[in-house]
């Protein structure tokens, strides 16, 4: 009985936030006047563009590090990739296979410093996570805007800025709808003007990448992350190698988050070569947190949910907001408030649920003869 | 021929003698009963013979352990293991988010290949058995007659439970010869530990061996075959069952050689305390880890020295903790017929009330400070001692401050260079020093010590000790001292409290003999005993 109860209010506090957004949304729709027609084809489309980045985020989570806000580096290891396939004129699918060979070992590189230094950093792994994005950022850009064109040949010279070195800020990718344009349906509904694009090639990689995580989970290495992610000195009592196993937790999620990255550009087209990664560690997050992860637990349907909620309440609030104030610059506004915001609310209920756990923890301390005289007491004083 | 054997075993860590001239033998399938007070050397027996890599970094150590004959020398853990060797140590190795049954099998999960591990070569990529897993920890379960599904998630168990989790993870090891369980019943109820001892007797039937560490010595009589007592890194009985009795063990344990016993009798009458009520503890509840207080009802007097004695781990130390408000703290606590406010150490020392933390480097003392800083500290936060008022702000007055420290150094006799060295750069028979010196600067109506010589040589030990007595005469000031050695207590204090379990088990005076002490502290009521 007693448990019951526990589990239900349990289940209902993980399940506030989607809640929450849900409740948001579904007073911002009416508001935003846009036809649901459209609502279905706008989620559609960024459903396949951002879903593996979050999902990149959830092995991390698995291993006890937190959100794992480097998973910009492999954004700009994809971002190398595809500036050095662009550079071949390669595109189409071709072009995304070669960005993702290139990518790999800068993601794998990368992913094993940024595990190396959290290792080092251990408590503080997210604000490190953090931290070593921004920093590594300088230098992708120092890479980007100075060593490519110069030190690193570039033939391609409708990359290059107009000096002779260093890539553009804005480049059009010829790899642009690669894997959306394969095997597109077009889904005709009746009484709707425009047929829905259901980019069928991209939802079966998302749904190859959510069954590797599942199947990851069951496996031998997947099992000792989660021992580690638990309880690292226990995990470390049994003989696991817990900061090896932690590391290529990170390695893991930088990678797919390399392959995510890649994934998201040829849904856009174009790629901002400077600034684009910076916030795709945030919106990762903020989806995958809004979906009902914690940052000690996250799921593929957090995943899913999350970031359906997440661009729902993109699309809806700007013209919601244009309609209710008369100003289209709250919807911009919005978007960075509900992202931060959401991430601030998962810490403070993470660290809620810390202090509960102590609590609980402080409470199993006393000796077995005073647990029994409390109850007993208790009970007597029922009687 | 012997599963165990230790011959002339001896480690020291840097120069400190732990353990002399170990050895003895235990047979297969036997339970031996290993008895002695905290410091007595069985830890670092333990440790020694389950291979904890703490040995191998501090130099190894002396003699001979064999196991079925064989000498042995293990550099970890995993050495140990291999040879058949599974310990349960008194803090739970256990996952609450797993079931049973993975922490029954964590690391050692039964798995099988995949399509992917067979390509890759990569036996972590393997997936985990979990119907395998499930029956494998179901066996172990059942082995020791408890009732519990191996999918049951350990968060949700009783802590008795997760006592018979972690023995049943060690035999499900294969080969598993000898287990060493240290002080496996303290966390049970006493039907759990009756369910305990039967398990270990079953598993001795099949031909395991065990060392039994307790402190509850009717356990170990109930069950063990073969008893070893130790005593200041000494094995100072090693019997059979029949050979030996409970008031003997505790004697053993716990006494010095009889003669000193006698001293120390006749320097202290019989004592009964004379003074005022000053201090009265009804139902106090102290949340400190390791140390939990459950209930614990004590009158202190004026001008008296009252010890508390115990084993680690009873709860004594929580007593201090909880009057001071350091650790989370229930019940009521009257002093000078006024109640002072719970969980708050300002209040408490406002009060007159001053307090010698066992945590002398971690709570008692500002190490990267200076003597004069140390030593006024409390005092200057509490009753703005060494302080003078500048306008509106008051600010330390440094010299002032030497004074007061000068005056302390003197009466203590602190070894230093003066009031400016550093408190980190001082020895621990002159840090602990400091902490009396801050305590005594407070003017203290009660004064509470915690472990005054944990970690300081002899000499200095006798230096507190007699600083503490000289204090309690000149100033008619009432002390309570906690401290696990009980010879100490007795050459101070008036009457000794012992705690058991988190609860005071008797109030005795000082010159009652250490057997009768010993007994308490095993848990063992005089009453029965006496019989």
């Amino acid at each position: 009985m007693l448990n019951k109860k526990i589990d239900w209010r349990s289940t209902l506090r993980q399940a506030m936030v989607p809640l929450l957004f849900i409740v948001i949304i579904a007073l911002a729709i009416p508001l935003s006047g846009f036809s649901s027609a459209h609502l279905i084809g706008e989620i559609l489309a960024r459903f396949a563009r951002d879903t593996f980045l979050a999902v990149s985020l959830i092995i991390p989570i698995l291993a006890g590090m937190g959100i794992n806000f480097a998973i910009s580096l492999g954004a700009m290891a994809a971002q190398i990739g595809i500036i050095i396939s662009q550079n071949f004129f390669v595109g189409g699918i071709p072009g995304m296979l070669l960005s993702a060979l290139i990518g790999l070992p800068i993601a794998i590189l990368l992913g094993w410093f940024a595990g190396s230094v959290m290792n080092k950093a251990k408590g503080r792994e997210m604000i490190s996570s953090m931290i070593l994005a921004f920093l590594i950022s300088g230098i992708y850009q120092f890479i980007v805007l100075y060593i490519m064109g110069g030190l690193i040949p570039i033939q391609n010279k409708d990359i290059l800025l107009s000096r002779g070195y260093g890539i553009k800020n804005s480049i059009p990718l010829e790899i642009k709808g690669a894997l959306d344009n394969l095997g597109n349906i077009k889904i005709k509904i009746p009484g709707i003007m425009r047929p829905l694009n259901f980019p069928i090639a991209t939802y079966i990689v998302i749904a190859l990448v959510c069954v590797f995580v599942v199947w990851f989970k069951k496996t031998k290495l997947g099992h000792d992350m989660k021992a580690v992610g638990q309880s690292q000195r226990v995990a470390d009592s049994a003989g696991m190698k817990v900061d090896k196993i932690r590391l290529q937790s990170i390695i893991i999620s930088t990678v797919m988050a390399m392959l995510g990255q890649i994934i998201y550009l040829q849904n856009i087209g174009t790629m901002n070569t400077y600034n684009g990664t910076d916030q795709t560690s945030l919106f990762a997050a903020a989806a995958l947190l809004i979906g009902g992860a914690s940052v000690a637990s996250a799921t593929i349907p957090n995943a899913i949910i999350g970031v359906i909620l997440f661009h729902l309440m993109f699309i809806v609030m700007p013209n919601a907001g244009k309609n209710l104030t008369g100003n289209p610059a709250i919807g911009e506004y919005f978007r960075s408030f509900i992202s931060y915001g959401v991430v601030a609310l998962a810490l403070v209920m993470h660290a809620y649920s810390r202090k509960k756990a102590a609590e609980e923890e402080r409470k199993a301390l006393h000796h077995q003869k005073a647990k029994d005289k409390l109850a007993d007491g208790g009970a007597g004083a029922k009687a | 021929m012997a599963l165990l054997e230790a011959r002339n075993v001896g480690k020291d860590f840097s120069g400190n003698v732990v353990l002399k001239d170990i050895s003895f033998s235990l047979d297969a399938g036997k339970v031996l009963g290993l008895c002695g007070e905290n410091g007595a050397g069985k830890s670092t027996l333990m440790n020694i013979i389950f291979g904890m890599p703490v040995i191998h970094e501090t130099g190894g150590y002396e003699g001979d352990i064999l196991i079925d004959g064989k000498v042995v020398k293990f550099q970890n853990t995993s050495d140990a293991l291999e040879a058949g060797i599974g310990m349960v140590h008194q803090e739970f190795s256990l996952i609450p988010g797993f079931t049973a049954a993975e922490n029954v099998m964590i690391n050692r999960e039964p798995t099988k290949p995949n399509a992917i591990s067979k390509i890759t070569r990569q036996q972590k990529l393997d997936k985990v058995d979990t119907p395998a897993m499930h029956e494998s920890a179901q066996e172990s379960i059942d082995k020791l007659e408890i009732e519990l599904d191996s999918h049951t998630l350990v968060g949700e168990l009783p802590v008795g439970y997760k006592q018979f989790l972690e023995i049943a993870r060690e035999i499900n090891k294969e080969n598993v010869k000898l287990l060493i369980l240290d002080e496996p019943t303290a966390v049970l109820t006493e039907s759990e530990a009756e369910l305990l001892l039967t398990a270990m007797r079953k598993l001795s039937a099949e031909g395991i061996s065990i060392i039994f560490i307790s402190h509850r010595l009717r356990e170990v009589m109930d069950v063990c075959d073969q008893v070893v007592v130790m005593r200041d890194g000494l094995i100072v009985a090693d019997e059979s069952k029949g050979n030996i009795s409970i008031p003997e063990i505790a004697s053993l344990m716990t006494g010095r050689s009889v003669d000193t016993e006698v001293q120390t009798g006749k320097e202290l009458e019989a004592y009964k305390p004379e003074g005022d009520v000053i201090l009265e503890i009804t139902d106090l509840f102290v949340d400190m880890p390791g140390e939990a207080v459950d209930g614990v009802n004590l009158t202190v007097h004026e001008g008296e020295i009252l010890g508390i004695a115990g084993l680690a781990g009873q709860g004594k130390l929580g007593i201090s903790n909880g009057i001071m408000g350091i650790y989370p703290t229930l019940g009521k606590i009257i002093f000078q017929g006024k109640e002072v406010p719970l969980n708050s150490p300002r209040a408490a020392q406002e009060m007159g009330i001053a307090f010698v933390s066992e945590d002398r480097r971690g709570v008692g003392l500002l190490l990267d400070e200076p003597i004069s800083w140390n030593i006024c500290f409390n005092a200057m936060q509490i009753q703005d001692l060494g302080l003078k008022k500048v306008l509106f702000f008051k600010l330390r007055d440094e010299k002032k401050m030497a004074e007061i420290a000068e005056k302390y150094i003197e009466e203590l006799k602190i070894k230093c260079t003066g009031p400016d060295q550093l408190v980190r750069n001082l020895s621990g028979g002159n840090q602990q020093k400091i902490c009396l010196a801050k305590a005594f600067c407070m003017q203290p109506k009660l004064l509470l010590v915690s472990e005054p010589t944990r970690g300081i040589d002899v000499g200095a030990k006798e230096l507190v000790l007699e600083a503490l007595k000289k204090y309690n005469r000149d100033n008619g000031t009432t002390i309570i001292i906690v401290s696990s050695e009980l010879e100490e207590l007795r050459s101070v204090a008036g009457r000794i409290a012992v705690v058991d379990e988190g609860e005071i088990a008797a109030i005795l005076p000082a010159t009652e003999s250490s057997a009768k002490f010993g007994l308490l502290m095993s848990g063992e009521k005089l009453e029965e005993s006496a019989s």
